[in-house]
């Protein structure tokens, strides 16, 4: 019982990234109509907002001190990062907190990011082929891809967890059951982040006037703005918010897994797969079927089930979709007419 | 019967692709090209995007995993390298059996739908090929190392005619070596590359070529003349996989070490710019793209720093270092971001590609003027 249940949270924290990738491409792709394929980027963009100011916190202040001596008999050098000289014991705070606090640096950056691609770039492709939008944006991802790798190297940059969170918190102690079930805090902490994100989104769309019009828009954008409204530019904000979902997303995600540049590609292929099992068009379809593959995926990689299916752990999420395209042609929650063929 | 498609222009395209093709030491000789063992690069990923345009510029369903066929030649190639025989025919037989069998299978299943759907069920596959010949499928692909020849191979057929000799054995044709980098693999890859592109025009002028641009243009339509359009779509699908099956078997032929990444989405996403770059729907088109990408990755992938300086020197002083580390994210490592933004570029203002583009040029040149007849032939509408 203990096994499965702690398949199920391992399960969940990758499936809370998968679910908020797919989150914001089914956003973009319901009002805007067009298949980004530079979202995977988005995310890794992210990811390196949390890479970037770690590194601005962790710029030090180096002073010899000839008082003390290390073990080598020279004279020892006392590093201290500026934001704790300057800041005190916030400083240390912040340094300590670096990745949760960069989410809040990474929300403008993604949200100009993203609002310049949108204007820039994906405006102009609303009237051509998916085709077409596919490739623009694959070009794009690439683009994205190798400045990153070109700024920041082709390694893994490991980010550390808050000191606080980076044991292992023993979920069946907490919830008062009999297991123990030891499962890493951090990732604990990420899949209630991506609750409250997802949460914080659909609220946005459900229960503001900005998000009506938004989802209204998506139902028949010319009645929209025969209304008088300016749906175009609610679009583009929409499309800044998907990238700010990425970007969050995978801001926090750097403890799990240290970024690197192509990491944005892979989660692309597998978020993708997401939207589709969930339905095109679907955000509920996106978010449920997110976790759905994220906890399959790691059931798949049980010992016990791949001793008997070797190697279904690597090809889990693609049978899935490749039963699900076929059986469900709207996907779990697809809506009618949107991208049927 | 079999040419009587053909018109007199074409015979004449023929001919000079041929020409042009086998007499491309000399004429890539200016351009620093001219070793076999680029050329047959050229050839290779010529045959590849020829056959990946035969579904994607006709039909318009774009495949986002075509490396998978390419991936399962080489080993099919590899293989029977290893167990029968060095010679190179039935290695690109294996190859092409194996990348139809294949090509059928996942074109059954995902030609059940089209548009976006089609490309996704095409990249799932692909990837599920990647992902399993890294992991259990490591008996026959040797996962990571890559699957290469060794002195304890069977090779049955080459044993019945003598001991091996000394060394490892090369791939060849009836004795001639073709591995490499020699021009004998250069010329074999050219006569494939030929071969392939008459095979390529006979499906453009044929009615069955026209059936796809149907399809392409609107495929509802076209079902409700009464056309069965899957079993079309289901053949050009299949041809094009028998072009990546070949193009991989030469690939193992000319350099015996096959590696899982050539089935990765990134290998299928670049045969998708190489036509895209060429001008998809055009019959030379791929190929130029494809010589084009490859030539470019070859000169742009050498450049350094040094040699940038020296480019630039006849700048001042003070602008030459900015200009230089500006450029230098585009050489060397950088090479992907140029292809990135070249790519970017074709895609928003030439959608037709290289051909449009000459084209174009070709009309502005003649005072045509862009009147009636700078119809985008190569523009690629999404099959939905």
């Amino acid at each position: 019982m203990d096994a499965i249940l702690l398949q199920i949270l391992n399960g969940l924290d990758k499936g809370g990234a998968y679910a908020l990738i797919a989150l914001g491409l089914t956003l973009v792709f319901g009002t805007l109509g067009v298949v980004n394929f530079a979202h995977g980027a988005l995310f890794m963009l992210g990811a390196f907002c949390a890479v970037t100011f770690n590194k601005v916190l962790s710029l030090e202040s180096v002073v010899v001190d000839p008082t003390q001596t290390t073990a080598w008999g020279s004279p020892l050098e006392v590093r201290t990062p500026y934001v704790e000289a300057w800041l005190g014991d916030f400083g240390v705070f912040l340094h300590n907190y670096s990745v949760p606090a960069s989410v809040i640096i990474a929300i403008p950056i993604m949200l100009a990011i993203g609002i310049a691609i949108e204007r820039g770039l994906i405006q102009y492709f609303y009237k051509r082929p998916h085709a077409d939008q596919i490739l623009v944006t694959f070009g794009l991802a690439i683009v994205i891809q190798e400045v990153i790798k070109k700024f920041y190297g082709a390694n893994p940059i490991p980010q550390a967890a808050p000191a606080d969170f980076s044991g292992t918190a023993y979920v069946g102690t907490l919830l008062g059951m009999g297991d123990a079930l030891p499962y890493p805090w951090w990732r604990l902490i990420y899949l209630l982040f991506s609750f409250v994100v997802i949460g914080g989104v659909m609220a946005f769309l459900q229960f503001t006037t900005y998000g009506m019009v938004v989802r209204a828009g998506m139902r028949d954008r010319e009645t929209v703005g025969m209304l008088g409204i300016d749906i175009e530019r609610r679009f583009t904000v929409v499309f800044g918010l998907a990238a700010v979902v990425a970007g969050i997303a995978g801001a926090m995600y750097t403890p799990i897994l240290p970024p690197d540049y192509h990491m944005g590609m892979d989660f692309l292929v597998l978020s993708f797969v997401v939207v589709v099992v969930g339905g095109m068009g679907s955000l509920t379809g996106a978010v449920v079927a997110g976790f759905l593959l994220g906890i399959l995926q790691s059931f798949a990689s049980m010992n016990e089930i791949k001793s008997i299916l070797p190697g279904i752990d690597q090809i889990i999420i693609y049978l899935v979709a490749v039963v699900v395209l076929l059986t469900m042609p709207r996907g779990l929650m697809g809506r009618k007419g949107v991208m049927e063929d | 019967m079999m040419f009587a498609n053909l018109s007199r222009n074409d015979w004449l395209l023929l001919v000079g692709f041929s020409v042009v093709v086998l007499a491309g030491p000399i004429i890539l000789q200016p351009l620093g090209a001219a070793y076999p063992a680029l050329m047959q690069k050229f050839c290779i990923y010529g045959i590849f995007a020829l056959g990946f345009n035969i579904l994607f510029g006709l039909t318009g369903y774009l495949s986002f995993g075509h490396a998978a066929f390419l991936g399962v030649g080489s080993y099919a190639a590899m293989w029977s390298f290893k167990l029968f025989t060095m010679n190179v025919i039935p290695a690109i037989l294996f190859a092409m059996v194996f990348a139809c069998l294949f090509a059928l299978i996942i074109g059954y299943v995902s030609l059940r739908r089209s548009g976006i759907y089609f490309s996704i069920l095409t990249l799932a596959f692909a990837q599920m090929s990647y992902n399993l010949a890294y992991s259990v499928l490591t008996p026959l692909t040797n996962g990571e190392t890559g699957l290469q020849l060794s002195r304890q191979d069977p090779r049955v057929i080459d044993a019945m005619f003598g001991s091996p000799g000394p060394g490892l054995p090369r791939a060849s044709l009836f004795g001639v070596d073709i591995s490499g980098g020699g021009y004998p693999g250069f010329y074999l890859c050219a006569v494939a590359l030929i071969v392939c592109f008459f095979f390529a025009m006979r499906i453009f002028r044929s009615p069955f070529g026209m059936m796809l641009r149907g399809i392409k243009s609107n495929q509802n339509r076209m079902r409700y003349t009464g056309f069965n359009t899957r079993p079309y779509l289901l053949s050009a699908f299949v041809i094009s996989g028998l072009y990546a099956g070949l193009a991989g078997a030469l690939m193992a032929a000319t350099d015996p070490l096959v590696g899982a990444e050539r089935m990765q989405w990134t290998a299928s996403g670049e045969v998708v710019l190489m036509t895209i770059l060429g001008g998809a729907g055009t019959l030379v088109g791929p190929i130029l793209g494809a010589g084009v990408i490859k030539y470019f990755e070859n000169i742009f992938s050498s450049f350094s720093d040094r040699t940038l300086h020296g480019f630039f020197s006849f700048l001042p002083e003070s602008l030459q270092d900015p200009v230089v580390s500006f450029f230098s994210l585009f050489v060397g490592d950088g090479w992907n971001l140029t292809l990135g933004v070249v790519f970017m570029l074709i895609v928003i203002f030439l959608p037709g590609g290289i051909m449009e583009g000459l084209r174009r040029a070709w009309n502005l040149v003649n005072r045509k003027g862009d009147g009636g007849d700078a119809v985008p032939v190569g523009q690629t509408q999404p099959a939905e």
